[in-house]
């Protein structure tokens, strides 16, 4: 089913045109409001008077996420902070977030984006939606409410965890519709087997899987285990929380809401376009947005676009699912974690040596975070009750800052590969 | 009567108790007595040698963690009951034992008991006045 026909079939001329306005618009805007882009603009030497339509685009700076965190809070508020009706902020550490505010016209295309994706997996005002994405400050819980919420859908706002209540409503309110991680419904699934659950005895028809990174294999396995279509939907807070792109159900790649978010994949190295087909970074512009608009924000996210009519009938760009990050970033469970910040919170705890590694392995579906870390004499104890001490206080404040559990491990010296240049701190073992 | 032991960190890995004995060995460093305390990703080596300062200074060069310890060397009667009697004295004196590792002696029948002890001059107090008998480091070195 097709939400909104004008917009997602519009011809590609008639796209163009609407772009090239709004885009218009968007750049003035931010030139008069947002102090940190209009010196970025003069730093460039470009004027809002140099962009006449998209494909002037290029001429304009990107934005990264440490421009973002820069001006943190506010300062990449474009309205006055009475205009403001929501705030939500990236995952991510306390301190290093990146805050976004939603406009009543904002939410409205928040609603209206997250409308279309879930009509990509067929569901109707006679559906009803276990949303197991987190509420709160995540855009993940609100985003998908927002769209069910559009749609006239019966939305079960159970949140995320909670797996012995998110098994009873599945079988009780039989819903038709489910929304969390990939990893966490394959969490479910397990837990079910285990209650002697059976998901062919339960409604399920679609899940709508995001906020970390997934494959082709986990959706074989997501929708042999929970007996239902698997689709993969794309978003992030600094553009607006999920709803940025999602699969229809032909499951070939994701359609993205361009009318609303204008789609670019650069050269990471050169920051040049790329052409349709080629891989390199998804950089996003937030057309019509009015809050926290953002201009070629640069996603760090590694995919392609192609323009190759779906069989849906859709003719918006679409985008493969996500081929990797051109940082060191990891998502474990939904949760964005930079190694910097992991050091940052070692190298303020005393006897805490710069060397450490992060392994991630998948246990029972879930993510696990292992961080080693090397022995130093500050450190050492020649009672096994003080080391295992030692690492549950490093543990605990991992915990406070990151909001994830962790598990420490000491390590010998020097065991923990040096090398020349930038560190190998992460080592990924998760097959996805 | 304090004794110092000296304690090294351990990846728990096949071979690392060698590469601690092999260094040792190396400078004729002669180790009386070892035992291990390990944990699943670990292990912490104890060990009493005939030349603490020297040993220390071969690990750390050698980039082992390693620190030093004073313990309680205690002889116990090669007899039922013998060790039993030694720990009711602690336990009514109210010493708390954070572990306890023992080897025999080769001159006599007697077993060793090291034991540490957060409050060591209380423990050492309690044992002369209860006729424990406790070994000197010399004696460790050289005679057993």
């Amino acid at each position: 089913m097709i939400w909104n026909e004008k917009a997602e079939k519009m011809p590609l001329k008639e796209l163009r045109s609407l772009q090239s306005k709004n885009l218009i618009s968007l750049v003035n805007r931010m030139y008069t409001n947002v102090e940190f882009y209009r010196e970025k603009m003069i730093t460039a030497g470009v004027k809002p008077e140099d962009i006449k339509s998209i494909d002037d685009i290029v001429k304009l700076p990107f934005i990264s996420k440490m421009d973002m965190r820069d001006v943190y809070p506010f300062g990449l508020f474009a309205v006055d902070m009475k205009e403001i009706e929501e705030l939500h902020m990236s995952s991510g550490t306390t301190g290093k977030s990146v805050v976004v505010g939603y406009t009543n016209k904002d939410l409205k295309i928040w609603s209206e984006v997250m409308a279309r994706a879930l009509a990509m997996g067929g569901v109707t005002n006679e559906y009803s939606i276990q949303n197991a994405y987190g509420y709160g400050l995540f855009t993940g819980g609100l985003g998908v409410h927002y769209g069910a919420k559009e749609i006239g859908a019966t939305i079960i706002p159970i949140s995320g965890g909670n797996t012995m209540k998110q098994l009873s409503i599945l079988q009780d309110f039989k819903p038709e519709v489910l929304t969390c991680t990939p990893s966490y419904s394959l969490y479910l699934a397990e837990s079910a087997k285990e209650q002697g659950i059976d998901f062919s005895q339960l409604n399920l028809k679609v899940g709508f899987f995001g906020a970390e990174p997934w494959s082709e294999s986990m959706r074989t396995e997501i929708e042999s285990k929970l007996n239902l279509k698997a689709l993969d939907i794309y978003g992030l807070t600094e553009i607006i929380g999920p709803g940025v792109a999602c699969e229809c159900e032909y499951q070939d790649m994701l359609h993205i809401a361009e009318d609303h978010f204008y789609a670019e994949i650069i050269d990471p190295e050169t920051g040049k376009q790329l052409p349709d087909g080629e891989k390199g970074e998804l950089v996003f512009t937030t057309l019509t947005k009015e809050g926290t608009p953002v201009i070629r924000y640069r996603t760090r996210d590694i995919t392609f676009i192609t323009r190759e009519p779906c069989k849906c009938g859709r003719t918006s760009a679409r985008m493969h699912r996500l081929m990797g990050r051109t940082d060191d970033m990891i998502i474990i469970r939904g949760v964005n974690v930079f190694p910097s910040q992991i050091e940052e919170i070692l190298l303020k705890i005393e006897g805490v040596e710069p060397h450490y590694q992060l392994i991630i392995e998948r246990k029972d579906q879930l993510d696990i975070l292992e961080v080693q870390v090397e022995m130093s004499n500050k450190l050492f104890s020649d009672e096994i009750k003080n080391l295992s001490h030692t690492e549950k206080r490093i543990e605990k404040d991992l915990y406070a800052m990151l909001n994830i559990h962790t598990k420490v491990t000491l390590v010998e010296p020097k065991t923990i590969p040096r090398s020349e240049g930038k560190a190998k701190r992460i080592i990924d073992k998760r097959i996805i | 009567m304090k004794i110092t032991q000296i304690s090294v960190f351990l990846g728990n890995k096949k071979g690392r108790l060698a590469t601690v004995t092999k260094v040792l060995a190396e400078q004729n460093i002669n180790i009386r007595s070892l035992c291990i305390a390990e944990t699943e990703n670990y292990g912490i080596v104890r060990m009493l040698v005939d030349s603490t300062d020297k040993a220390i200074a071969i690990l750390k060069n050698n980039d082992f963690v390693c620190d030093k310890t004073d313990i309680l060397a205690v002889e116990v009667p090669d007899v039922p009951g013998g060790l039993n009697s030694i720990l009711e004295i602690f336990d009514t004196n109210n010493i708390n034992i954070e572990y306890a590792y023992a080897f025999v002696e080769k001159k006599h029948s007697n077993a060793i008991m090291i034991f540490k002890i957060d409050e060591l001059d209380k423990a050492i107090n309690i044992a002369e006045k209860n006729n424990i008998t406790l070994v000197s480091a010399d004696k460790i070195i050289t005679e057993l």
